[in-house]
Formats: C-alpha cells, structure tokens, sequence
C-alpha cells in the first residue's frame, strides 16, 4: 500500500543521538499501543460471529451458559439437525437461492452493461435526459415499487416463481451498476474505439472484444455485489416465494425461528453460519474488487 | 423562417439506432418495472385496494387517514430516532476508524477487512438472528456486563432498549463508509499537510484545517446515502421483531408498518399511501441536506 506519509518514514540519521533514540522508542510504543486498540476493537466487533460459529458446534445447555468460544464440549450433530429441520432439506432453500443469485447476476451484467455502454460511449438525442432520469430512480424508495410491482406480477401469475426477482435484472434495473459501469467505461480512453473504428469494427464488436474485456474489474464488481446483496435480500424473497419448496435460505432460515421458536439455538445458528458462507467466501474471493467498487461509487 | 434541425449523417444516425438498441432493456425495465409501477402506486394511494377485488376510487382519503394513525405515527417516531441515532454515530465511527487507518499503518489491508465484513453480513437474515440471540436475556451482551457486576435488562424484549440493540446493529456496520472516507482520506495532496506542519500546525490543528474540510464532500455524500438507505431498513426490523415490530411497537419501523399493511391485511391503497409519504420525507431530508451542506461542504474549486 502506498499509503506511507512522510513523517512516518524513519529518515536516515547518521548516528542516532540519545534524543533521536528516544523519539524512536517512543513511536513505537504509540505504534505498538495503536495496534492493540486496533486488534481489540476488531475482536469486538467478529466477536458475536465467531460466537455464533462456536456455538453452533456445542451442545444445546452449553450455548448460553458459556460465552466463550472454545468449546467444552462438541456437538456436531446441529449441522444435521438443522438441515432437516424443516419440511424440505435445506439444500433446496440453498439451491432456490442460487437460482436466483446466478439469474440476477446474469441479468445485471448483460443489461447494466449494456445500458452503461450506450450512456458513456455513444450518442444519441436525449442521451443528458435520460441519464438523468436513471440517475433520479437511485433515489426512488423500494417501497413506491414493490406493491405496483407485486400487484402486476400477481396479475401475470409469476408469484410462486422465480421471475419476478430475475426478470427486472434483465431489464436493467439495478441503476447503481449502470452509474458504476457508466463511470469506469468513462474513465477508459476514447482512443481505443476510435482505433477499432478504423479497423472496421462495428459497435457490437467493440462492445464485446474491446470494452468488456478490459471492464473486468467494473464487471467483477458489479458480480460480486449482485451476488452479495442478492442472497441477502428477504424482502422481495418473503413475499414472491410463499411455496415452501421454492423459498430461499434467508426466508427458510426466518421460517426456523417461528417453527421452532428456539427449541435450539444450535441447530438455528448451524443454519445461520450455512447462509453465510457462500457470503464469506465471495469476499474472500473478491475483497479487492469489493473495496475498490465501493471507494469509487460509495455504494453499500 | 422554420428551424430547420440539421439531418444527422447516417454514420450519427447508426449510432443512435445502434444506442437504443443497447438502451432497449433499460427502456423496457423504465417503463414496466419502474415508471409505470410508480404511476400505478400514486393512482393506488387514492383507492380502496385489496387486490381480490378492483380499486375503488377514494381521493385523499389514504392520506387524510394517516394524520390520525396513531401506529403510523408511533412508526415515524421509531424511524427518526433510528436514523437520527444510528447515522451520525456510525459516520463518526467509519471516519475515526479511517483517519486511524490512513496514517502509514501496517496490516491496513488486515484492519480493513475485519472491520469492512461486518457491512456485507450485516442485513442478512442471519445476523438478525444472531442479534436476538445476542442482546438477548442470556445473552453475549448481558455475559459481559455481568463480568462488571451489572445485570443487564432482555434488551430484545424490553420496548425501551429494543430499538437501541438495532441502532447498535447498524453502527456495527459502518465497514462501507470507513472504506469509503479512506479512498477520500488518500485523495488529499500530501503537500497540504507538509505547508501545514511547516506553518507549526500540529496533528490536532491539520486534522481541524485540512482534513476535515478537504473531506466534507465525502461526508456529506455518506450523510446523504446513509439517511436515504436507514429510512427504508426493513429485514433487521423484521427479524429481531418477530415480524411484529414488537415489543409494544417499539421497533415498528415505517417500512415494517407499511409491509404490514400492504401485504399482512392487503390494505395496498393505504400502503401505497404511506409510500408516497416516505418519498416526500426521504426528498425533503435531502433536501434540507443539499440546502444546509452550502454551509459547510467545502468543494476545492469554489463551487
């Protein structure tokens, strides 16, 4: 990280004086008490996940008994207690949900990037208005939407399927993708199409083997994000998907807590740590992409 | 003498048949998924609507009924302070954090990332959940107090700490922000702050002089982001709730109240109401923001 200041880069002094020495002591007391801080603080705040973790390997009676997170004892039994618990496996509330995280994905990517191509590269009549226009329904709240909306796909009879939560992002509706591809096609130098233009290539082409290619990072992105914001959305989830057997692992995993009302905690947070896996691993994978698309947009 | 518009050339011309071509599902979703849902809804706020049978035509009625709502109101009241709470305090943090953070630290790439993870977990299910559990009677919260001596109250089943475990919730989750003061934090000329110390000004004096005024524009883009999306937090509400927004209405916020409404008792004309309301609220707190930020955002150019 090029992230050094200059005075926090030790100059090169000829022979370190007692002072010199001193000064040197001293800012690695502050460097070492910084980091403990540090280090505290970001335990505090994992602490409740890996808590979580913990507890979905003990024992039931040993949960709320002890807050610490080594184990006394082991139950791994909650993984297949939880799984079972309800009227389907919940690798189908899994599967649903990845059905619908890989369609939404899909979605975004084809229509954001199209719709950002357009809007950066080329021109056309109403080219300011309409980006305006995109620009103004980041703003609109969900809930202006989400009645018209279900009352139109009820209408069509698309409620207890997946189209209702993957068609929208085929039409490019995430405006959020749209404004960060928009910015990063921008940022690319006209030249490049301009050179392909005289080559003969039509827009499509350029689109496709110029463009797109050298977007990885915007379209990465904009993937990891879909995925992320995807599988963690209930609230379109818990009122398009009332069939038990087409519910997804968020709202399954609600459905849990009103079945069992906490017959046990363990096999509740076993379930819990198994819809946040596919999360974790995603910003494993991605947290370059991940930091990157979010200090330059400032998205959530 | 007619303006006559100069006809555009043909190559102009493919391009803007070639741009609507790349536009058409944007245009499509325009229309069907966002414009006309929302022509749709303002006509639904004046209806009678449950969806079985056809709107019947009401006028204000809807929104004569919320002024004397009393859970509407109660819902407004849970939001605001929820907003008001939860918003400063997490920018405070994300900005502490960063200013920290930017200062030639080692294991920034580390710090980062255990603080950045709890913004992408946070409005899952399962965190939900895991709160419950959490601020609950025997829970992770009340252990640790009871380590000082203190016995700590169910802080999920009481109305008056109820909200206060989901404001915490939320700054939890101020990972996002933090990153985002960092990439503005990077963005300000080393040399500001070497004319700065040569001036005698020390780290106190730079932050007040230089860091802080170089940064609000990115403050205020927070502030804006973060009131717009606190409004319409639902899932969290909904799950440490029950769904009900319990105990005694404590955690009813207006989009819990509103779901409630819409699709609970499939009162749609008045939910479509109450959306609109929340339109008129989120735009006039942005606005007021853009009003007052002529104050005390400062744009390196003049503007």
């Amino acid at each position: 990280m090029t992230l050094l200041k200059a005075e926090d880069t030790p100059s090169p002094v000829p022979a370190p004086s007692p002072a010199a020495q001193r000064r040197k002591r001293a800012a690695r007391v502050r460097a070492f008490l910084k980091h403990a801080v540090l280090i505290a603080f970001g335990l505090v705040m994992i602490y409740p996940l890996l808590w979580m973790i913990a507890s979905s390997i003990k024992p039931d009676a040993l949960i709320f008994r002890e807050p610490s997170l080594l184990p006394t004892d082991t139950d791994f039994g909650h993984y297949a207690d939880g799984w079972n618990a309800l009227s389907h496996p919940f690798g189908v509330y899994l599967l649903n949900s990845a059905i619908v995280v890989l369609g939404a994905l899909l979605g975004n990517l084809v229509s954001c990037s199209m719709a950002a191509y357009a809007f950066a590269r080329l021109k056309f009549r109403g080219r300011a208005f309409f980006f305006g226009m995109m620009m103004v329904t980041l703003m609109v709240p969900i809930y202006v939407l989400i009645i018209p909306q279900y009352v139109m796909f009820s209408k069509i009879e698309w409620v207890n399927t997946f189209l209702p939560l993957i068609v929208p992002k085929f039409l490019a509706t995430d405006a959020f993708f749209i404004f960060l591809m928009v910015q990063f096609f921008r940022g690319l130098p006209s030249e490049l199409d301009e050179a392909a233009k005289i080559d003969g290539a039509g827009y499509w082409r350029i689109y496709f083997r110029i463009l797109l290619p050298i977007s990885l990072p915007a379209l990465a992105t904009t993937a990891i994000f879909t995925f992320i914001w995807t599988w963690n959305d209930f609230l379109s989830q818990l009122i398009y998907l009332t069939k038990p057997e087409l519910q997804t692992a968020p709202v399954a995993l609600r459905n849990y807590v009103d079945a069992t009302s906490g017959a046990s905690w363990g096999s509740l947070f076993a379930m819990s740590v198994v819809t946040l896996i596919p999360v974790f691993i995603v910003f494993l994978v991605g947290q370059r992409y991940l930091v990157k698309g979010i200090a330059t947009t400032g998205m959530k | 003498m007619t303006v006559l518009r100069r006809p555009l050339s043909q190559a102009a011309r493919k391009e803007e048949r070639t741009a609507w071509v790349f536009l058409l599902p944007w245009f499509v979703g325009m229309a069907g998924v966002t414009l006309g849902p929302m022509i749709a809804s303002l006509y639904f706020s004046m209806t009678d609507y449950n969806l079985l049978s056809s709107p019947k035509w009401v006028g204000f009625e809807n929104y004569s009924k919320m002024l004397d709502d009393p859970r509407l109101r109660q819902s407004l009241s849970v939001t605001f302070i929820y907003v008001v709470l939860s918003v400063p305090l997490l920018l405070a943090v994300a900005l502490g954090l960063a200013m920290v953070l930017n200062r030639g630290i080692k294991g920034l790439a580390f710090y980062r990332s255990v603080y950045y993870l709890p913004s992408l977990l946070g409005a899952s299910v399962a965190v939900g959940i895991l709160w419950r559990q959490v601020f609950g009677t025997d829970g992770l919260v009340n252990k640790f107090l009871g380590l000082f001596g203190i016995h700590g109250p169910g802080w999920i089943s009481n109305p008056d700490t109820a909200l206060y475990s989901l404001v915490v919730l939320h700054v939890w989750t101020f990972g996002s922000s933090m990153v985002i003061f960092l990439a503005g934090l990077r963005q300000i000329p080393e040399q500001y702050y070497e004319a700065a110390a040569l001036d005698g000004a020390g780290r106190r004096h730079q932050f007040r002089h230089v860091t802080v005024p170089l940064l609000t524009p990115i403050i205020f883009f927070n502030l804006v982001l973060q009131i717009i999306s606190s409004f319409q937090s639902f899932t969290q509400a909904f799950v440490v709730s029950g769904g009900t927004g319990g105990p005694s209405d404590s955690t009813l916020f207006y989009s819990l109240y509103l779901y409630d409404e819409g699709f609970g008792r499939l009162h749609m004309g008045y939910a479509s109401a109450m959306a609109w309301l929340l339109v008129v609220i989120v735009g006039v707190l942005t606005a007021i923001n853009f009003y007052f930020s002529k104050r005390w955002v400062f744009y390196g150019d003049g503007k």
